[in-house]
C-alpha cells in the first residue's frame, strides 16, 4: 500500500462533470415541478369560480339545503343530496370491493402457487383496464334486470345498487393488487415462526400476515374508496340523474333501490346542459368540484396517517 | 437474580410433576428433576451407554432432496430426550435441513422431498395420518433471525396458545414462559409494547418464550445466536442450558465452541448431507473416531 502513496490519480475532470450533474438535477426537478404546478393550477381553477359562486349563494344554503335544482323554480344549490348519492354509491362499492379484494389478495399471496398467481394476477388487473362506461352499461343492461328478477323489492331502472355493485367489482383489483404486494413483502420468517407454533395456513394468513401488512391494506382501501368517490361514468349511465335525499335515517336503505345523482354526475349534467357559462348554476359545478376535492384530499390524509401509524420496519 | 432462579426452579418442578402425572408419552421422569443443575453430571451419565435417556427422535436412512439436489444422505441418528444435541458442520452440509425435517417445515418448500424414516416419540412423522400442524404443537422452533410478530410482547407469547385454542390462565402462562426465557424481569412492566421495540437479544429470548409457552416436548433451534452480539449470545446459551432440564433441545450451530459449551451430544454433518459421526460432545471434540471429523474440528477442513 505504502508504495503507491501519492501515485494514484484521485482528481477528476470536475468542470464537465459538475455541469452534467447540474443538468440532470434541473431536468429531474422540472419533472417533479410539473405535477405540483398542475395540482396548484387545478385547485386555483376550482377555487376562483367557487369564490364567485359563494358570493351569490350562501355557504349555509350550499352545505345544508337538501335539494339540488338548477333548472326548475325554486332553484336551490344544496350539495347534500349529491354528497349523499356519492357516499351511498361508495359505501355499496366498498362493501363489495374491500372484503372481496382482501380475500383475493390473501389467496394470491398465501394460497395460490406461483403458476396460478402468474395467470390470475394479470387477468384481475385487466378489470381495471375496462373503460368505465362499459361497466356502466353492464350494470344497466345486465345487472339491473338480473337483480330485479331475484330481489323481492321493486328496482328502478336506474338504481344505486347495481351501479355500486359493479363499481365494487371494478375497484377489486386496486385493493387486491396493492394488498397482495404488501402481504408478499411480509418476511417469510414471520410465516415460519407462526407455522412453527402449530398455526394452520389460514391462521398464519389472517393472524400474522394480514396484521403485518395492515398499513398497505389500509392504503389500498383508501385508494379504492377515493376512486369510487370520483367515479363518474358508471353512475351517470346506471344510477340515474335525479338528486335523492332520504327523509330520515330509516329512509337510507331504500335509496339503494332508487335512482340518485352523485356529485360527479351532477357536474356532468350541468356542464352538458344548455346552462351558459358565467351563470350561478355553471359556477356551482366548481363549488361541487372543490367539495369533492376536499373529500378525496381528506381521504388521502387519512391514508397517509394510517400508513405512517401502522408501518412496521423489518430487518 | 438468585430469587428469580428459585422461582424458575419451582415452576420447573411444578411442570415436571404435571408432565409425570398427565402425559404418558414423556417416559423419562427420573431425568427430569436434576438435584444438581450443573451440566457436568448429565454429561457423565451420557457418556455411559446405558445411562442415556429415552430416545425421542430417531432417523433411519433419511434422505432429503431439493429437486435434483440431495441435501441429506442416508442419515441415521437417535436423539435422546432432555439433552442438548448439537448439529455442526460446514455451510450447506444439511444440518438445518435435518432440523426442518423434524417438524416438517420442509413441507413449506415445494421442491423438497423426504425419504426414509423419521420417528418422533415412536411415530413416523411423515406417515399419511400425521398432521404437520399437530406435530408442530409438540415440536417448537426458534429461528436464526429473531422473528417476533409485529404485535405486543404479550400477544407474541400468547400466539401459540391462542392458535391452539388453549387460553386458560393465559396471563399466568405468558408470565411463566417469559420467566423461563429469562425475559420477565426486563419486560414485565411493558407487556403491551411492540415486540419490535426490543433489542435483538431480547427478541430472540421472546421467540424462545413464544416457543415454550405451548409446552412442546422438543425445541429446535436453527443457529439461534448467530445474529446476536456476544453478550446476548451468552444469555441465550445459559438459557439453552436451563431449557434442557425440561425439554429436548436440538440446536444447529456453525460455531463449534458453542456446540462444545452447551451440548451433551454432537452430530457432525459434512458436505453432501452426510452425517459422519454422532456421539457425546466430549468424545467428538476430544477423540473423534472419524479422521474427517477431526480434520473439521481442528480446522483443517470446512
Amino acid at each position: 500500500m505504502n508504495d503507491a502513496r501519492g501515485e494514484m490519480d484521485l482528481s477528476g475532470d470536475r468542470g464537465f462533470q459538475d455541469v452534467r450533474e447540474s443538468v440532470y438535477h434541473v431536468v429531474l426537478l422540472a419533472c417533479a415541478v410539473v405535477s405540483v404546478l398542475t395540482t396548484i393550477g387545478i385547485v386555483y381553477s376550482l377555487a376562483a369560480p367557487s369564490v364567485a359562486f359563494f358570493a351569490e349563494v350562501s355557504a349555509a344554503e350550499f352545505f345544508t339545503a337538501t335539494e339540488f335544482n338548477v333548472n326548475i323554480q325554486p332553484i336551490t344549490f344544496g350539495v347534500l343530496p349529491l354528497a349523499f348519492g356519492t357516499i351511498i354509491v361508495t359505501v355499496g362499492a366498498a362493501a363489495v370491493a374491500l372484503p372481496l379484494g382482501l380475500l383475493t389478495a390473501i389467496y394470491l399471496s398465501e394460497y395460490a402457487d406461483s403458476r396460478t398467481r402468474a395467470v390470475l394476477k394479470p387477468m384481475l388487473e385487466v378489470l381495471a383496464g375496462i373503460p368505465t362506461v362499459v361497466y356502466g352499461y353492464f350494470a344497466l343492461v345486465y345487472v339491473t334486470p338480473f337483480l330485479d328478477g331475484v330481489l323481492p323489492v321493486e328496482l328502478n331502472t336506474f338504481n344505486v345498487l347495481s351501479a355500486s355493485l359493479v363499481m365494487g367489482v371494478m375497484i377489486v383489483p386496486m385493493v387486491s393488487s396493492i394488498s397482495e404486494d404488501s402481504m408478499s413483502a411480509v418476511p417469510d420468517t414471520l410465516r415460519q415462526g407462526a407455522y412453527g407454533l402449530g398455526a394452520t395456513k389460514f391462521k398464519v394468513s389472517t393472524r400474522v400476515v394480514v396484521p403485518a401488512a395492515v398499513s398497505g391494506i389500509a392504503s389500498s382501501y383508501i385508494l379504492a374508496i377515493s376512486r369510487a368517490v370520483g367515479e363518474t361514468m358508471i353512475v351517470v349511465v346506471a344510477a340515474g340523474n335525479l338528486p335523492n335525499f332520504p327523509s330520515g335515517p330509516g329512509d337510507v336503505l331504500p335509496k339503494f333501490f332508487e335512482q340518485t345523482q352523485t356529485m360527479t354526475a351532477a357536474m356532468v349534467e350541468v356542464l352538458t346542459s344548455e346552462i351558459g357559462g358565467g351563470t350561478v348554476a355553471y359556477r356551482s359545478v366548481f363549488a361541487i368540484g372543490l367539495t369533492l376535492f376536499g373529500m378525496t384530499f381528506a381521504l388521502n390524509l387519512v391514508s397517509d396517517f394510517v400508513a405512517e401509524r401502522y408501518r412496521e420496519e423489518y430487518d | 437474580m438468585a430469587k428469580e432462579n428459585t422461582e424458575v426452579d419451582a415452576e420447573r418442578e411444578t411442570r415436571t410433576e404435571r408432565t409425570r402425572a398427565g402425559d404418558p408419552t414423556d417416559t423419562a421422569p427420573d431425568q427430569l428433576i436434576s438435584t444438581d443443575p450443573g451440566r457436568e453430571g448429565v454429561a457423565e451419565q451420557d457418556d455411559e451407554p446405558s445411562g442415556a435417556t429415552e430416545t425421542v427422535i430417531e432417523a433411519h436412512g433419511l434422505d432429503v432432496y431439493y429437486g435434483e439436489t440431495r441435501a441429506l444422505d442416508d442419515v441415521t441418528i437417535e436423539i435422546p430426550s432432555n439433552r442438548v444435541t448439537a448439529m455442526i458442520g460446514p455451510s450447506g452440509c444439511g444440518k438445518s435441513t435435518f432440523l426442518r425435517c423434524i417438524n416438517r417445515m420442509n413441507d413449506l418448500i415445494d421442491v423438497a422431498r423426504v425419504e426414509g424414516d423419521l420417528l418422533f416419540d415412536g411415530v413416523d412423522v411423515y406417515a399419511d395420518d400425521v398432521d404437520p400442524v399437530a406435530l408442530r404443537r409438540h415440536v417448537g422452533m426458534v429461528f436464526q433471525h429473531p422473528n417476533p410478530f409485529p404485535k405486543s410482547i404479550y400477544d407474541n407469547v400468547a400466539y401459540g396458545l391462542r392458535v391452539q385454542g388453549d387460553t386458560d390462565d393465559l396471563d399466568g402462562r405468558v408470565e411463566q414462559a417469559l420467566r423461563r426465557a429469562a425475559l420477565w424481569e426486563e419486560v414485565s412492566d411493558r407487556l403491551d409494547d411492540s415486540a419490535l421495540d426490543l433489542s435483538g437479544g431480547q427478541q430472540q429470548r421472546l421467540c424462545i418464550a413464544r416457543a415454550i409457552a405451548v409446552d412442546p416436548a422438543v425445541i429446535l433451534m436453527d443457529e439461534p445466536a448467530s445474529a446476536l452480539d456476544p453478550i446476548a449470545t451468552s444469555k441465550i446459551e445459559d438459557l439453552i442450558d436451563e431449557l434442557a432440564e425440561s425439554y429436548t433441545v436440538v440446536i444447529v450451530t456453525h460455531n463449534m465452541q458453542q456446540a462444545a459449551r452447551i451440548s451433551d451430544r454432537t452430530a457432525v454433518f459434512l458436505t453432501g448431507g452426510e452425517l459422519v459421526e454422532v456421539g457425546p460432545t466430549r468424545e467428538i471434540f476430544e477423540d473423534p473416531e472419524e479422521d474427517r471429523v477431526e480434520d473439521y474440528i481442528t480446522g483443517k477442513f470446512g
